[in-house]
């Protein structure tokens, strides 16, 4: 018992001495500004800030290689607290969300085969060049959904992706994980969007999609603010321009132009 | 003698794996088992503190709880020692080698309470292994753990992508696949007497 008693008593006393000791020889000195900057960050380690996840980012605002607004996850009142960390003044940013350019639902877009293959879209787009007749449309798999690490994305009813933009930071993770492409951030103000990435000419996307842009350009005559530009067959609104009247969406052959927001 | 080692570490490996054959550390084998990488990361960390652990517990065992007739001590003994080498070899790889240090991560304070090592540092003792015996058969131990890891985590990330019933998604799934890979380890049984 005393034996027991004495021997562990004492190795543990040895133990703790000797950790205590390490601790001071061995103590890494940690930047608090690192520390408390990785504490207001949302902590997805989305990696829209281009840095290994919120602790690089952390570090490389701590250190002044990047600024705070470039955490595309952050809110307003985030980057407000960095820069009260930091003791520096931030200029406000506009939100940006994510809308899918296609509305290429299998409804509306035709089909070249039946896929069952593995349910993603970077498995099926390698398959033929995907399973839907349209080089550019969504294929519905959600590779964009499980890539969200905010859960901002669904596939809704139609089989396409739905994004809730309250919950949606414009990290930009659902886009570099979309074979197509066909994802885009948008700033919230934007009125109305063109939801189509066909880079075909009319005729090549009348015989596929149902709603996709022919690239007729009468928006772009139509347009009163000369906000919108057509390149490669795809129509793109300007944002600073547009004036959000929609005559674009009312004179649009297809009735394909959309409000952006669905609040 | 070599013949004896050569059968230690093949028996570990894989007829006696320890966590398909003997059911220990189980929990890092669920839990970060989800990436290749994650779980090669897991498996090297484990290597390190095992081999380090058992051979640090074996002295332990001979020179103090057996000199002064403490055997029925060893459990907290032991786990007293893994916890506070755990701790040392943290602070040391944070300040010698950063880069080493992010690699393990979150896995080094993890291996405190992986049941794999105290189970390696007993089971040694109640073989009655040689120092070098103890060496070699927790390098295999933790090779098993690392192989049976990376098997696992292989498996689970096509898992990820393949069309799984709803009711069957997540830890279920897992726990049928690492039944199904204990039972293909099973195959191994009567390679060594």
């Amino acid at each position: 018992m005393l034996a027991a008693v004495i021997s562990l008593g004492g190795l543990a006393f040895i133990l703790a001495l000797g950790l205590g000791v390490a601790s001071k020889i061995f103590a890494v000195e940690t930047d608090p500004t690192v520390e408390a900057i990785a504490e207001v960050l949302p902590g997805a380690n989305c990696g829209g800030c281009g840095y290994a996840g919120c602790a690089g980012f952390a570090e490389a605002v701590a250190s002044g290689q990047t600024a705070p607004t470039e955490c595309k996850a952050a809110g307003s009142d985030i980057v407000a607290q960095m820069a009260q960390i930091l003791g520096v003044k931030i200029e406000e940013t506009e939100k940006k969300v994510v809308k899918i350019f296609c509305q290429g639902s299998s409804d509306n877009c035709k089909s070249k085969f039946l896929y069952e293959g593995v349910f993603d879209c970077r498995a099926a787009v390698l398959l033929g060049g995907g399973y839907k007749a349209c080089p550019y449309s969504c294929l519905g798999y959600g590779s964009c959904v499980k890539a969200c690490p905010f859960g901002a994305i669904e596939i809704g009813p139609k089989g396409l992706p739905i994004v809730d933009e309250q919950k949606c930071t414009g990290c930009g993770s659902c886009i570099r994980q979309c074979p197509r492409g066909i994802l885009r951030l948008l700033p919230i103000s934007q009125k109305y969007y063109i939801p189509c990435s066909s880079k075909d000419k009319g005729k090549a996307v009348r015989q596929v999609c149902q709603t996709g842009c022919l690239a007729c350009k009468l928006c772009l005559k139509k347009c009163p603010n000369q906000a919108i530009t057509i390149e490669n067959n795809q129509p793109r609104i300007d944002a600073q321009k547009c004036s959000g009247c929609g005559v674009c969406a009312e004179k649009c052959p297809k009735k394909i132009i959309q409000l952006a927001s669905n609040g | 003698m070599f013949q004896k080692m050569i059968v230690i570490i093949i028996s570990t490996i894989l007829v006696n794996n320890f966590v398909l054959a003997k059911f220990l550390g189980i929990c890092p084998f669920l839990g970060v088992s989800r990436k290749t990488e994650t779980a090669l990361g897991m498996g090297m960390a484990v290597i390190f503190v095992m081999t380090l652990a058992t051979a640090i517990t074996w002295l332990l065992q001979v020179f103090i709880l057996n000199r002064f007739h403490i055997e029925y001590m060893q459990t907290i003994a032991f786990i007293l020692v893994i916890a506070a080498l755990v701790q040392l070899v943290e602070m040391v790889i944070q300040k010698t080698s950063p880069l080493l240090y992010q690699a393990l991560g979150i896995y080094l304070p993890l291996i405190t309470t992986n049941c794999a090592v105290l189970g390696v540092a007993v089971l040694t003792i109640q073989n009655e292994y040689t120092f070098i015996e103890t060496l070699v058969y927790s390098v295999g131990a933790s090779i098993g753990f690392t192989l049976a890891l990376i098997l696992f985590a292989g498996i689970r990330e096509r898992l990820s992508l393949a069309d799984i019933p709803e009711s069957l998604e997540g830890t279920a799934i897992a726990l049928v696949t690492a039944g199904l890979l204990s039972l293909a380890f099973l195959g191994f049984a009567g390679l060594v007497k």
